[in-house]
């Protein structure tokens, strides 16, 4: 029986203002506040909201037979939080229908996997505590920012504990394979692959509205009908997805959610089913290990991560910025981790990139990839100047962790000293006020032979007052 | 294809960008293969390049009969005219012109660049074209800038064949606006005349469609192009600035067209956050001496330098050196240098109301009256290694690809539409 694993991805950055190079060592709120309260407000009107309310009355109608999975980054909370909390609250009535799965990424949807190892177990950690204190659930399957994937980066997540984790349906990977089943990590065993099927998922959300496509117009029981004509043994299909393709790639006039909200109906004729990621990896047995010793993303037709790290220009920014992921963390100063979470959206480095591109790469307030880079780049001295200011430069980052190590164990121990002395103190207390108890008996007990006789007397002097 | 030409000026005698283009496009034009060009050039001095054209010289071109022989010719104008072209010549005298100051071939002087009475050479220069076009045999004619127009459409009416005329610049952008009457009327009379309008930028386009009010449908944007650079000039070392100081350079005409200013400006910027810059401005022009004071006002003068006016090899040194090509200018109709400094590999920063804006991707772009954006770039490429290398190796490759043959097909398009021969 075929399932079809839906999934959203949930992602918006904050925006950088135009920073100047004069503006750097005086000026370290480097965010157009402007820019991220239109782009959110607009992107959660005429996409999120409208989108969201199509799924939750799909949940409603279906029951069970319908699922979806979401990931949210952790920028894209914070966007969400300040400007449209009507769209958490929605996600939050979804999560209630227990239909829905949410999954982990990277917080600052960044590339610190191609980094820093413990950067990327930061960041990963940073947003599935987030997502489990908005949905009460830790997520248990990994999606990397625009799904990077690498055999080492599959390592790491299983050693994060990890179970599965979605990635791109690359044919360079691929070659004769079938993206339509559940794979495993070459150097992880315990750690299975969702592959995304591109061809079904960009038809969605890159080609629905386009009239000059062989496939339009597009309708929700051909689409299944295809899904459904596939060979018996290829079971999963997954379709992923950023959410905003629903309304904003694909505007809402094109019918969209129209065409998604048939999707169920259509494949309940046909048996075909939904799942959430979880549900396939704790069913399917996988069928192969799949080999990706170079880095693939869902990005572009290289499906690689040239699109980020293509040119010197970005390649210089990424190394800069990542050449002081040790010390951010070793300084764990909330400002500057806040700043390091922006910064690393791999949206920033996107706007560097001098590929020509099939898909329009909207630069935002950038004109240029050198205005993008330029502008960027001054940020980031900026940055980099505060994290270096925290401890001088001079120490290198293994004598400052050394010494960061030794305060904080000499802080363990004046904590534990603390401790035995307010535990000493007590017991001296204690002791004191035994003591006093027994000076006090004694006091009693010396006190007692003065005291009884002249109680004794007492009567006595009442009688002999009788 | 037969192509009479008009043109003021043709190396090796450069006195403005004009000679440069004329030169690429008649070389674009050679290389199609059909075409055969007669360039008019109203003062040669017989060292011209003629491989792409046949030059003739207007000042021995005879406007008045003079009864002088053969040997006679030959010693006089030998050196820049066949003596057998000057009697086919003098046998189309269409007018009595002996009330002009004609010399004793009755041939006009000219003197060549551009001279204080150069609304009398314009006409004189008209004056002759009407006995070239009766002379020569050609199917189009083709007039570069303004100086040209006039002759173009006398060889029009006398000869009945379609003209061509170039917009190199527009005295809308000489002027920022306050165009000269005389020179505007004398561009509308060309443009009101063409068949066929061609502009060096779609910016130049916009200007002839709605400041001249030109029909859209003739007027076609051709874009310059740029010569690969001379075996001589590429072993031009480049100097390593590695972690030495950066040098940023300003190379052209001081003039308000140029927005000098702007360049001055946004250095002073540069200054007040690093001073491991310092500024080069070439050139010479009516705005130097206020510039050179401006520089002083901001106290910045001891990071200025002035080298004056370069020609020839000094301009390539001068951009070798140079980490930073910078071309802020108001009004550009298309702007050959920025192509020039990314030849020697220096990264280009230029405004987005250049011609030249249109067709280069591996430069910087600015508005020109955005001195911040303009500061910002140049500390960026003197700062980040990565971003100067980019520009260096993929602004060298862009401009490589652009060259005088790719235009010269696409004048030979725009010749056959207008013939109608396609």
């Amino acid at each position: 029986m075929k399932t079809i694993c839906l999934y959203f991805e949930i992602h918006q950055i904050i925006h950088l203002k135009r920073y100047r190079f004069f503006d750097i060592g005086t000026d370290h709120y480097y965010y157009d506040d402007y820019e991220n309260e239109r782009s959110i407000t607009d992107i959660a009107e005429r996409s999120y909201m409208p989108a969201l309310n199509t799924l939750q009355q799909m949940i409603q109608e279906n029951g069970k037979a319908f699922k979806v999975a979401f990931s949210l980054s952790g920028t894209g909370i914070e966007q969400l939080e300040m400007h449209a909390p009507q769209v958490l609250e929605k996600l939050q009535e979804l999560n209630q229908t227990g239909s829905v799965e949410f999954l982990a990424e990277p917080y600052s949807h960044g590339l610190s996997s191609l980094a820093n190892e413990e950067t990327f177990a930061a960041d990963v950690k940073k947003q599935a505590l987030k997502i489990e204190e908005y949905f009460g659930k830790k997520p248990t399957v990994l999606r990397n920012s625009s799904l990077i994937y690498s055999d080492d980066i599959g390592a790491q997540a299983a050693a994060l504990g990890f179970k599965g984790m979605l990635t791109e349906g690359a044919k360079h990977v691929l070659g004769w394979k079938s993206p339509h089943y559940v794979y495993h990590c070459a150097l992880a065993p315990s750690l299975k692959l969702l592959l995304r099927d591109v061809e079904l998922s960009d038809d969605i959300s890159l080609r629905f509205n386009n009239p000059d496509w062989d496939g339009y117009p597009l309708f929700a029981d051909n689409y299944i009908n295809r899904i459904a004509q596939l060979p018996e043994e290829e079971q999963v299909i997954n379709i992923f997805m950023e959410l905003s393709a629903l309304g904003i790639a694909q505007p809402l006039s094109s019918n969209i959610l129209d065409f998604i909200k048939a999707l169920p109906a259509c494949a309940k004729e046909k048996g075909i089913t939904f799942s959430t990621p979880s549900e396939i990896i704790a069913k399917m047995k996988s069928v192969d290990n799949l080999n990706v010793p170079d880095t693939l993303s869902w990005v572009d037709e290289e499906r690689d991560v040239s699109c980020w790290l293509g040119n010197p220009m970005q390649r210089e920014a990424f190394n800069k910025l990542y050449s002081v992921a040790d010390r951010v963390r070793i300084a764990n100063d909330p400002r500057i981790n806040q700043d390091w979470d922006y910064l690393q959206a791999s949206n920033n480095f996107r706007f560097m990139t001098t590929k020509p591109s099939n898909v329009g790469l909207d630069r935002g307030i950038y004109s240029s990839p050198f205005d993008a880079f330029t502008n960027y780049m001054n940020i980031l001295g900026d940055f980099m100047s505060r994290v270096n200011s925290l401890y001088p430069e001079s120490i290198d980052n293994d004598e400052l962790n050394a010494l960061l190590t030794t305060i904080r164990n000499q802080g363990d121990e004046i904590e534990r000293k603390d401790k035995e002395i307010t535990r000493l103190q007590a017991k001296v207390e204690k002791m004191q006020a035994e003591e006093d108890k027994l000076h006090a008996k004694l006091d009693k007990v010396k006190e007692a032979p003065k005291k009884a006789p002249a109680k004794k007397a007492a009567p006595k002097a009442k009688k002999a007052d009788a | 294809m037969k192509v009479l030409m008009f043109g003021w000026e043709y190396p090796p005698h450069v006195f403005g960008g004009l000679a440069t283009a004329n030169y690429g496009i008649s070389e674009g034009l050679k290389a199609q293969g059909d075409i055969d060009i007669a360039l008019c050039l109203p003062h040669p001095f017989g060292d011209e390049e003629t491989h792409a054209a046949r030059i003739i010289a207007m000042n021995a071109v005879p406007i008045a009969w003079r009864d002088v022989d053969y040997d006679y010719v030959r010693n006089r104008v030998g050196n820049i005219m066949d003596p057998d072209y000057y009697f086919k010549l003098r046998d189309h005298i269409y007018a009595d012109f002996n009330y002009m100051h004609v010399n004793d071939l009755g041939a006009m002087e000219f003197a060549g660049g551009y001279p204080s009475n150069l609304h009398d050479e314009i006409n004189n220069y008209s004056v002759i074209a009407g006995v070239v076009a009766r002379t020569e045999e050609f199917d189009i004619i083709h007039a570069h800038d303004w100086l040209t127009y006039p002759a173009g459409i006398h060889a029009k009416q006398v000869s009945g064949k379609p003209l061509c005329i170039h917009v190199h610049a527009t005295d809308f952008d000489r002027s920022r606006g306050k165009v000269n009457p005389t020179v505007y009327g004398i561009e509308k009379d060309g443009m009101d005349n063409a068949d066929c309008i061609m502009c060096v930028s779609e910016l130049t386009r916009q200007t002839v469609i709605n400041h001249y009010h030109q029909d859209p449908r003739k007027c076609f944007t051709v874009h310059n192009a740029v010569y690969p650079l001379k075996q001589e000039l590429q072993d031009i070392p480049r100097p390593d600035h590695t972690g030495k100081e950066k040098v940023v350079t300003f190379l052209g005409r001081i003039t308000m067209q140029k927005g000098p200013e702007y360049f001055v400006e946004a250095a002073n910027m540069v200054l007040q956050r690093t001073r491991n810059i310092r500024f080069c401005f070439a050139g010479s022009g009516d705005m130097m001496e206020a510039m050179i004071y401006l520089a002083a006002q901001r106290g910045i003068a001891d990071r200025f330098h002035f080298p004056g006016f370069m020609r020839g090899k000094q301009v390539y040194e001068c951009l070798k050196d140079s980490d930073v090509y910078v071309m802020p200018s108001v009004s550009e109709p298309f702007g050959i240098s920025p192509l020039e400094a990314m030849q020697c590999g220096t990264p280009s920063i230029i405004s987005k109301q250049s011609g030249c804006a249109e067709i280069l991707n591996n430069c910087i772009k600015v508005d020109y009256w955005d001195v911040h954006a303009l500061a910002d770039a140049m500390y960026s490429i003197c700062n980040n290694e990565s971003l100067f290398r980019y520009l260096q190796e993929e602004g060298k490759k862009e401009v490589d690809q652009i060259t005088w043959v790719k235009v010269g097909t696409w004048i030979r398009e725009l010749y056959m539409r207008t013939l109608g021969w396609v």
